[in-house]
């Protein structure tokens, strides 16, 4: 089953990234943009989507740093 | 006093902490392969870009075969020290608290910087004095040393924070100025700049023996 992962910076955390792409898009006339946050998304193919979570936990993330979601596209 | 160096796939300052650990007994290298501490009394885990800091810094690393022993050993009590890159292992492996986040500049760094002694009764920072200041090298894009609250007044208060970035030198924007924690017990020491590239005043300081001797005393 295809699975997306996606994985951000827990709130509260300072995210520069996400704080440089804020300030860079109004530069380029992109006005009204806040709240930017830089994440990761890994998508991958798994025989056992009930383990996302404990793969999440163990390695896909650093759960002191970062949340995680999982989503499962359905098959065709 | 035998010291073992670790060396991943990446790591780069390993030959350095090997002749920085040369200055205060015998020193090995152990491959990332093995399942083999050697013998050793105390371990270091080198900076570089071990398994090339896919996915997150240290993330990878801290599942090679060597890690395994070289979690218990520290769990153990064994003596070990993580630099830059091994701080960051050591973290992921959940051998020390918190993490280690990208520089507030996002960009990589490298400079002198001082770091005051926090905590001098540590097995790695017995030789010191508290309040001491120590001139070490620092060279990183991840640095910024983050835990929740809780746990950073946990760390204070338990003696955890062993040295600290002195007024002004905190470049990476790291938690309370927090340059190198130990684990609860003491024996795991973590820290960012690299005492390894400070052993000899030639080229520049040899403060960094300091802790190297602490290990050793």
């Amino acid at each position: 089953m295809r699975a997306r992962v996606l994985i951000r910076p827990k709130a509260g955390i300072l995210d520069p990234q996400g704080q440089a792409v804020e300030r860079a898009l109004p530069a380029l006339g992109f006005g009204g943009v806040a709240d930017v946050h830089v994440g990761r998304l890994i998508e991958l193919d798994v025989e056992e989507p009930d383990r996302l979570a404990e793969m999440c936990e163990q390695l896909l993330a650093n759960p002191l740093i970062e949340d995680y979601e999982i989503d499962l596209e359905p098959s065709s | 006093m035998k010291l073992g160096v670790v060396r991943f796939p990446g790591s780069c300052d390993d030959v350095d902490a090997l002749h920085a650990a040369r200055r205060v007994g015998d020193a090995v290298l152990l491959w990332h392969g093995d399942h083999d501490l050697q013998g050793v009394d105390a371990v270091i885990v080198p900076g570089g870009f071990s398994y090339g800091d896919y996915l997150r810094v240290g993330a990878i690393a801290r599942f090679s075969p060597v890690m395994t022993e070289v979690e218990r050993f520290a769990r153990s009590g064994g003596l070990v020290l993580g630099i830059c890159n091994g701080f960051e292992v050591l973290c992921e492996a959940g051998l020390l608290p918190g993490a280690l986040l990208p520089n507030v500049s996002l960009r990589f760094v490298c400079r002198q910087v001082d770091v005051a002694v926090a905590n001098d009764t540590t097995p790695w920072t017995r030789a010191t004095t508290a309040g001491e200041r120590l001139s070490i090298p620092a060279k990183h894009t991840s640095g910024r040393y983050w835990a929740p609250d809780p746990v950073l007044d946990e760390l204070e208060a338990g003696g955890q924070v062993a040295l600290r970035y002195a007024p002004g030198h905190n470049f990476n924007g790291s938690a309370r100025d927090i340059a190198g924690v130990t684990n609860a017990a003491g024996n795991v020491l973590g820290l960012m700049p690299h005492p390894e590239h400070a052993v000899d005043a030639l080229t520049g300081s040899a403060d960094g023996l300091r802790l190297l001797e602490s290990a050793a005393a």
